[in-house]
C-alpha cells in the first residue's frame, strides 16, 4: 500500500472513537474513497476496532454494498426491482451485457467499467432504469442503451 | 418572507434529478433574475411529488399550474410566462393519457384529486433543506404541544386512540409499541426509525425521507419523549443517498433550531439523532437484523425466543422501531387530534396508506390514499388505467412478502386484514400492475431469485427451501416443468412458511402460493403444453 493511501486511511480512522458499532460507516466510507475494501485497510481497520480480521470479513461479507476486490473507473448498475422486471430489466441487463462485453458482476480487465445489478434504487416511477454511477436513466430501452455507450466514451461519464 | 406573486416548485426527487431537474432549477433562476423578477418570484427547491414518471415537474403557485416533462431548454420560456401578461405554457400540461385533453391544474388531474395527503402533506410543497420553511406550514409545533401540554401518558394514549398502525409492513398498533417501550425499565432507551425500504418496486420511504425529513425528526421526538429516551438512529437503505444529505442536513438545522440536543425548547428534555447508513441486506428489515446491524454485525434475525426490541433492543436497551411513514403520521395525529385521524380509514385500518403505483399503468408514482378505497379506484381512476390498450392480469402488493391478486379481487377493500385475507400483504407498499403481457411463473420466479439472494442463510427451511423452489420455477419456465412440481411447491411453501425464523422466510413463498392459487391454468400451460401465454419466457417462446 502506498504511502499516501495510508495517511488517507489513518486520517479517516482519526474521526471515529473505535467502537465496534462505527464498523459500517467506517467501511461504507473508505469504499466511498478507495472504491473497495483494500486487505491493508481491513488489518487497520481491525486493529483500530481492537477486533480480528476475520470478524471484519464477516460483516462485509454479509452486506451487499461491499467489495473486496476493486471496481471500475465507472459503474454500471442495472435494476432488477419488481418494476423493472415486468418492464423489461432483464433485457436491459442483456443488452448492457453485449455492448460492455461483461456479465453481471464483472469488471473490464482495463478496469473501465463495472457491471452489476441492484435489488432496486427506488426510482420504480421511471422503470426500467439504469444508474451510471450517480446518474439515473430512465425509461431504458435496448436502444437507449446502444445510444447512450456508443455516442462517445465521455458521454457516460458525466453522468 | 414578503409576499411573492409567483411561487416556481421544481421537484428535485431523485426521479425529477434524473430527468435534469438541477439544471431546470438553476437555469430558472438564471432567467428570472435576467429578466428582473427577482422580487416578485420565488424560485423553490422540493421534494417529490409523486408523479415522477412525469418528470421533470415544475408547478407554479399559487395558481396551482402543473407542468410535466420539463427539460432544461423550457426555463426560458417558463420564466417569460411569469411575466405580467405572461401566459401558461400549454405544451407541457399534463395530458390525460385516454383522452389527451389538456388538464392545466393540479387539483384536477385524476392521479392527484382522489388521494388524500397526510404523510406526503409537504412533500412537493415545502423546500427540504430549509428548516423554515417546515416551520412556516406549522412544522415542530407538534412538537411543542406534546412537551409543554402532554405528559408521555397521554401522548401514548392519544397515539392508542388514532388507530395508527405500523406502515413498515406488519402492520402492528403503534400506540401499542409505544406503551411497551415506555413501561420497559430502564433510564437508556434508543428511537430508531426503519428507512431501510428494501422491497423492490416501493420508493416511498425514500421520497418522505427526500422530500420532508423534519416530520420524520419532529415524529421522532415526540415518540422519544413519549417513551423516555435519549438517542435515536435514522437508519437508510445505501441506496438512497439524496436522503441520507438531506437527512443530514434537517439534522443540523433542526440542532441550530434548539429541536434537538439537550434541553429541547427549554424543556429539560434531551434528544439527538443521526444517520446511519446501511449497508445492503433486505433481511435488516427485520427488527433484530436492524439493530444488530447498528451494532456492528451481520445483520441476521435473532433466534426464537426474540425479545422484543421494545423491552431489550439495541445493545440490549429497550428501543422503538418504527417505520418512516408511521413517524411522519405523529405530528399529524398530535396537532389534529385522534380524532380526525380516525375519521379516515376503516374501522380496522385508520389514516391512510401510501403505495409506489408501478408497472403496467398509465400514471405512475407515489399516492396515498384513504384505507379502504378499493383496488379498482387505485388502479383505474387514479392510474388512469392499462395502457396500450392491453387487459389488466394482476396486481402484486406486499413485494417479495406479498402477493399477485386477480382481476377478480378489484372491488376489494385495501387495508392491513383484507390484503392478508387475501394471501398478499400491505407490506411497505408496493404496488405493481401487471397485463396480459406479464408472465406470472415468470414473476414467481422473480421474487423467489430475490428472497434466495437476501435469505441470509441461518435457517436451512429459508436457505435452501427458497432455493429449491427457486429452482423448480426456473424449470418450469425454461420448459422443464414435471406435473409434480405444483404440488411439490405447495408442499414446500407450507414447509418453509411454518419452520421459517423470520418473517422473510415465512412470507417468502406468498408470490408463490397465490400465483398458484389465482393463476394455476399459466403454470399448468408450462408444464403440459410446454407454452408461456403471456409470451415472456424466452425458453418456451421459440419451440
Amino acid at each position: 500500500m502506498e504511502e499516501l493511501e495510508e495517511e488517507l486511511l489513518r486520517e479517516i480512522l482519526s474521526f471515529y472513537q473505535g467502537n465496534r458499532g462505527e464498523i459500517i460507516p467506517i467501511l461504507l466510507e473508505i469504499q466511498g474513497n478507495f472504491g473497495y475494501l483494500p486487505e491493508e485497510a481491513i488489518q487497520m481497520i481491525a486493529s483500530f476496532l481492537n477486533i480480528t480480521e476475520g470478524q471484519i470479513y464477516s460483516v462485509a461479507s454479509f452486506y451487499s454494498q461491499f467489495r473486496l476486490i476493486p471496481l471500475g473507473r465507472n459503474r454500471v448498475t442495472v435494476c432488477r426491482g419488481t418494476a423493472c422486471h415486468i418492464r423489461g430489466a432483464p433485457r436491459i441487463l442483456e443488452e448492457m451485457e453485449k455492448v460492455l462485453g461483461l456479465k453481471e458482476g464483472e469488471t473490464s480487465a482495463d478496469l473501465e467499467y463495472t457491471l452489476e445489478t441492484v435489488a432496486c434504487f427506488g426510482c420504480c416511477a421511471l422503470a426500467p432504469c439504469i444508474r451510471i454511477n450517480n446518474g439515473v436513466h430512465g425509461e431504458m430501452t435496448p436502444e437507449k442503451v446502444r445510444k447512450l455507450f456508443s455516442a462517445s466514451n465521455e458521454g457516460e461519464q458525466d453522468a | 418572507m414578503p409576499n411573492k406573486r409567483h411561487t416556481v416548485l421544481v421537484c428535485q426527487g431523485t426521479g425529477c434529478i434524473s430527468g435534469g431537474g438541477e439544471q431546470i432549477l438553476s437555469s430558472l433562476e438564471e432567467e428570472v433574475a435576467q429578466l428582473n423578477l427577482g422580487d416578485s418570484i420565488q424560485i423553490k427547491r422540493t421534494g417529490c411529488h409523486g408523479f415522477c414518471q412525469r418528470g421533470s415537474l415544475v408547478v407554479i403557485e399559487p395558481e396551482g399550474i402543473f407542468y410535466t416533462r420539463v427539460q432544461p431548454d423550457d426555463a426560458p420560456e417558463i420564466a417569460q410566462s411569469l411575466l405580467p401578461r405572461g401566459k401558461p405554457i400549454e405544451r407541457l400540461f399534463y395530458h390525460d393519457p385516454v383522452t389527451d385533453k389538456p388538464i392545466p391544474y393540479y387539483d384536477d388531474i385524476p392521479f392527484y384529486n382522489k388521494q388524500q395527503r397526510t404523510v406526503l402533506r409537504n412533500c412537493g410543497n415545502i423546500d427540504p433543506e430549509d428548516i423554515d420553511d417546515y416551520l412556516a406550514v406549522g412544522g415542530y409545533q407538534a412538537l411543542h404541544k406534546a412537551l409543554f401540554e402532554m405528559t408521555p401518558e397521554q401522548i401514548i394514549d392519544e397515539v392508542k386512540r388514532s388507530g395508527l398502525r405500523g406502515l413498515g409492513g406488519a402492520g402492528f398498533p403503534t400506540g401499542r409499541k409505544w406503551e411497551a417501550c415506555h413501561k420497559a425499565p430502564g433510564d437508556e432507551k434508543y428511537v430508531i426509525c426503519n428507512g431501510d425500504e428494501g422491497d423492490p418496486g416501493a420508493f416511498q420511504d425514500r421520497s418522505t425521507m427526500e422530500g420532508d425529513p423534519h416530520s420524520i425528526l419532529e415524529g421522532m421526538l415526540i415518540a422519544a419523549y413519549a417513551v423516555g429516551a435519549q438517542r435515536g438512529f435514522i437508519y437508510v437503505r445505501a441506496e438512497y443517498p439524496l436522503a441520507v444529505k438531506r437527512l443530514r442536513i434537517a439534522i443540523k438545522q433542526a440542532r441550530e433550531k434548539g429541536f434537538l440536543g439537550k434541553d429541547i425548547l427549554g424543556s429539560g428534555f434531551d434528544f439527538d439523532v443521526e444517520v446511519f447508513q446501511g449497508a445492503g441486506a433486505f433481511v435488516c428489515g427485520e427488527s433484530t437484523a436492524l439493530v444488530l446491524s447498528i451494532e456492528g454485525k451481520r445483520g441476521m434475525p435473532k433466534p426464537l425466543p426474540r425479545p422484543r426490541t421494545a423491552e431489550k433492543g439495541l445493545w440490549d436497551k429497550p428501543t422503538l422501531l418504527n417505520n418512516v411513514k408511521t413517524f411522519a403520521n405523529i405530528p399529524v395525529i398530535i396537532s389534529r387530534g385522534s380524532g380526525w385521524f380516525a375519521s379516515r380509514g376503516t374501522e380496522k385500518s385508520k389514516g391512510t396508506a401510501i403505495f409506489s403505483l408501478t408497472g403496467k399503468v398509465a400514471n405512475n408514482g407515489l399516492i396515498e390514499v384513504p384505507m379502504g378505497i378499493t383496488l379498482r379506484e387505485i388502479i383505474f381512476d387514479i392510474g388512469g388505467g392499462i395502457p396500450n390498450g392491453k387487459a389488466f392480469k394482476a396486481v402484486q402488493t406486499g413485494g417479495p412478502s406479498g402477493g399477485c391478486l386477480p382481476a377478480s379481487m378489484l372491488d376489494m377493500s385495501v387495508d392491513f386484514d383484507s390484503l392478508t385475507a387475501a394471501g398478499s400483504m400491505m407490506g411497505s407498499g408496493g404496488m405493481v400492475v401487471m397485463d396480459e403481457g406479464t408472465c406470472m411463473v415468470d414473476v414467481a420466479r422473480y421474487f423467489l431469485d430475490f428472497t434466495r439472494r437476501e435469505a441470509c442463510g441461518q435457517c436451512i427451511p429459508c436457505r435452501l427451501g427458497t432455493e429449491q423452489m427457486f429452482e423448480i420455477l426456473d424449470d418450469i419456465t425454461k420448459g422443464r416443468g414435471r406435473p409434480e412440481d405444483i404440488d411439490l411447491l405447495l408442499e414446500l411453501a407450507e414447509a418453509i412458511k411454518h419452520a421459517s425464523l423470520c418473517a422473510l422466510g415465512q412470507t417468502a413463498p406468498n408470490p408463490v402460493l397465490t400465483t398458484i392459487r389465482y393463476f394455476r391454468d399459466e403454470y399448468e400451460a408450462h408444464i403440459y403444453e410446454k407454452k408461456c401465454p403471456a409470451g415472456v419466457c424466452q425458453a418456451l417462446i421459440t419451440r
